[in-house]
């Protein structure tokens, strides 16, 4: 079935251009039906790969080769994909996922006039993460490297009406170029000095000991991952995920579980073979992720906005997965992509019918005892809640848990601030949940009325993806509890742990219990706190996490500023005075030069003759002097 | 005094002069063209002394020239005077100083 690939993200190119170029025309529910029947077919063909990469006939990746790209000199770069373990675990998450957000969109966007752009646009975006994950070289990945880009800047600023909405996309879009050009930086380096980009050659020639010299290699490794930092919003380009919010709540589900963001660790897992040359770049893979999660997490805890509480725990998710990169369990790393996207699909949408009931209000100040009014909703971001914090049973437990026992074998201090984050996670999460569900309703009697439980559409996603956020963790058992980790093997031929610690059962189960105990002990915490629904104005610490940081203020007064400063100062010495004053300047002596040439036109008939016969002689006295 | 050359060149030279200095002071559009024309017949004189000189009748086939172009500029330019005339009831040159404008 893998010679067929090339249906996966055909479907969704398809249903992007019906959708697109007739979208004006088109009735909603039929544009809906449309891009997630199409999604629908991706996700089916995607199936059948996965399982035919599972059997046991399986050897090796497939690289169907579709046409050549790029031909010049000895540059070659065919438009492939490849098919492996890795690309076909990816294609499941992003059609699988895409598709119950696509369902829950056709409810969640009924009311809008532009719903059909909006199917387009979400097509579009899974294209181009199915690119992504699919092409068996970097330029392919490039591509869809920069669709998602566009895709996430279009969704972001789906609502274009809004002033703010479209600074947020744009933002979007500037912190994510910036991490392009590393990206494409690196791509360089590695055409440069290995003259090939795609994954089979580099990796093989990697592998075999090219006469490269190592800095080269920490060049590479390092521009990837600022490339990165961008698309998976780390520490220092990760701003631009919160602001993320300004799209429709689908979109941020799709942007934070199913694609984009995992884009940067799907990135890094591919390179395993490059990153694992390169320890002294894992080091600063690994810092980075580990700050980015204590950062996000400490901001999460002060947010009152729905949305915002759950972008800052995708960067601090996110922050986990590059920390578990960063100690080489790449496996592990995946994982957690697999099980965040879950959980982490779930609570956006889940928060979104929140939103959809409150009409509008993402305020957590103005929710409270939602719970009675819509159950299902309820239920299902409490599963969310609970797997995210790592509760035993659901998924994010034993993908948490991993990555914690991997930062534990690789250096006790990193663990400790690990453990350190993962307590906020529980912390905020059920913060959040209290906040929204628990008490007594603080919105206004209007909104009480208003609220009831999201229509099928909605709700079937939802309980779908809390089952998946239950079961998506028994695939990689733990060591203590299995000897087979379904998952880990799974991905063995293409990426594989490396310079794993193995603890003992007893340290492992020690571990497993430190991190329930301080979850459980946090969600504890969070709903004492949360009794307490008098809401003052934040001061000290708490008014420094509830405004970010001042990261945003920061970024603003030493970059932004800055920057804008010296274009005015460009615009208004060498664009006005300098560029423009030459053009003008010539302009004004041809006119000047006019006015007085004019004069010479006096318009007398007698002068003209006076003037051709003095030319005459003067023609004369010339060729009579001079000319021989 | 027997005639030679010389009287022939001078002769002509003084026509040419007498066309120049018309042509220059006149107003009047039809004495302007009568003076062209008493500039081109100067040549013309010019050339057929040379001619009668150095013994050579291309110079003669050059007056022929110059003949026909001053009829068909004669015929030309009395329409354009003709034309004046009608539009201005005037054939003062300085009246024609609308293209400064």
């Amino acid at each position: 079935m893998s010679h067929i690939v090339y249906l996966v993200p055909l479907f969704p190119l398809i249903g992007f251009l019906i959708n697109g170029l007739f979208w004006k025309s088109m009735p909603k529910s039929l544009g809906g039906a449309i891009g997630s029947l199409a999604i629908l077919a991706s996700f089916i063909v995607s199936l059948g790969i996965f399982f035919e990469v599972r059997s046991a006939g399986f050897h090796g990746p497939v690289i169907v080769r579709l046409f050549d790209f790029i031909s010049s000199g000895t540059l070659h770069v065919p438009f492939a994909f490849q098919v492996d373990a890795l690309s076909s675990l990816f294609l499941l998450i992003i059609t699988g996922v895409g598709f119950l957000i696509h369902v829950y969109s056709t409810s969640y966007m009924h009311e809008d006039e532009g719903m059909v752009k909006y199917f387009a646009y979400l097509n579009l975006f899974v294209f181009s993460m199915l690119l992504l994950v699919l092409g068996a070289n970097y330029v392919i990945m490039f591509i869809g490297w920069e669709g998602v880009g566009l895709c996430s800047y279009l969704l972001i600023g789906f609502w274009f009406k809004n002033r703010d909405y479209t600074n947020a996309a744009k933002k979007a879009f500037v912190m994510n170029r910036i991490g392009d050009l590393g990206f494409l930086v690196g791509m360089l380096l590695v055409l440069f000095h290995f003259g090939t980009l795609s994954y089979k050659e580099l990796f093989g020639m990697m592998n075999s000991g090219v006469s490269v010299s190592p800095s080269v290699y920490n060049w590479i490794a390092l521009c990837f991952f600022i490339g990165a930092t961008g698309k998976s919003a780390q520490i220092p380009l990760y701003t631009w995920l919160p602001d993320a919010m300004a799209g429709p709540t689908p979109v941020s589900a799709l942007i934070h579980a199913a694609t984009m963001v995992t884009a940067g660790i799907y990135m890094i897992a591919r390179s395993g073979v490059l990153y694992s040359l390169t320890p002294g770049v894992l080091h600063v893979v690994a810092f980075i992720g580990l700050a980015t999660a204590i950062v996000a997490a400490t901001i999460a805890i002060c947010q009152y906005d729905i949305k915002k509480v759950l972008a800052y725990s995708t960067v601090s998710q996110l922050g986990f997965m590059f920390l578990a990169l960063g100690v080489g369990a790449y496996t592990t790393a995946v994982f957690h992509v697999m099980t965040h996207a879950f959980f982490k699909a779930l609570l956006f949408l889940g928060s979104g019918s929140v939103i959809h009931a409150m009409g509008g209000e993402q305020d957590i100040r103005k929710m409270g005892g939602l719970g009675k009014h819509m159950p299902v909703t309820r239920a299902t971001f409490l599963i969310g809640c609970l797997a995210i914090s790592g509760i035993p049973g659901l998924s994010g437990f034993f993908s948490k848990d991993e990555i914690l026992a991997n930062v534990f074998g690789h250096s006790a201090v990193l663990y400790i601030f690990a453990v350190m984050a993962a307590m906020m996670t529980a912390f905020y999460m059920f913060r959040l949940y209290f906040y929204t569900f628990g008490g007594k309703f603080r919105g206004t009697e209007e909104q009480h009325h208003h609220l009831h439980e999201s229509p099928a559409a909605m709700t079937i996603p939802l309980v779908v993806l809390a089952l998946l956020s239950i079961v998506g963790g028994y695939v990689g058992l733990p060591s203590v509890m299995s000897h087979h980790n379904a998952f880990a093997s799974f991905l063995a031929p293409v990426v594989k742990n490396f310079g794993v610690h193995h603890l003992s059962h007893g340290t492992e189960w020690g571990l497993m219990g430190l991190s329930v105990a301080v979850s459980v002990i946090m969600i504890g915490v969070a709903y004492s706190t949360t009794r307490n629904v008098e809401f003052k104005e934040n001061t000290g610490l708490a008014k420094v996490l509830e405004n970010k940081w001042y990261i945003d203020e920061l970024y603003d007064a030493t970059i932004v500023r800055p920057l804008a400063a010296l274009s005015k100062l460009m615009d208004t010495w060498a664009e006005r005075r300098g560029i423009d004053g030459i053009v003008n300047g010539v302009g004004k002596t041809v006119r000047w030069g006019g006015d007085r040439l004019r004069l010479l036109q006096s318009g007398h008939v007698g002068s003209y003759i006076f003037v051709m016969v003095l030319g005459i002689v003067i023609l004369f006295t010339i060729s009579f002097f001079w000319v021989k | 005094m027997p005639v030679n050359s010389t009287h022939y060149i001078f002769l002509s030279l003084l026509l040419f002069s007498i066309g120049i200095m018309g042509a220059l002071m006149r107003r009047n559009a039809i004495i302007i063209f009568m003076c062209i024309e008493l500039m081109l017949n100067a040549v013309n004189l010019l050339l057929v002394a040379f001619s009668k000189m150095y013994v050579d009748t291309n110079a003669q086939l050059f007056v022929f020239f110059i003949m026909v172009v001053a009829a068909a500029e004669v015929a030309v330019g009395l329409a354009v005077i003709v034309m004046m005339y009608r539009k201005v009831h005037s054939v003062d040159i300085n009246i024609l100083n609308r293209l400064k404008h």
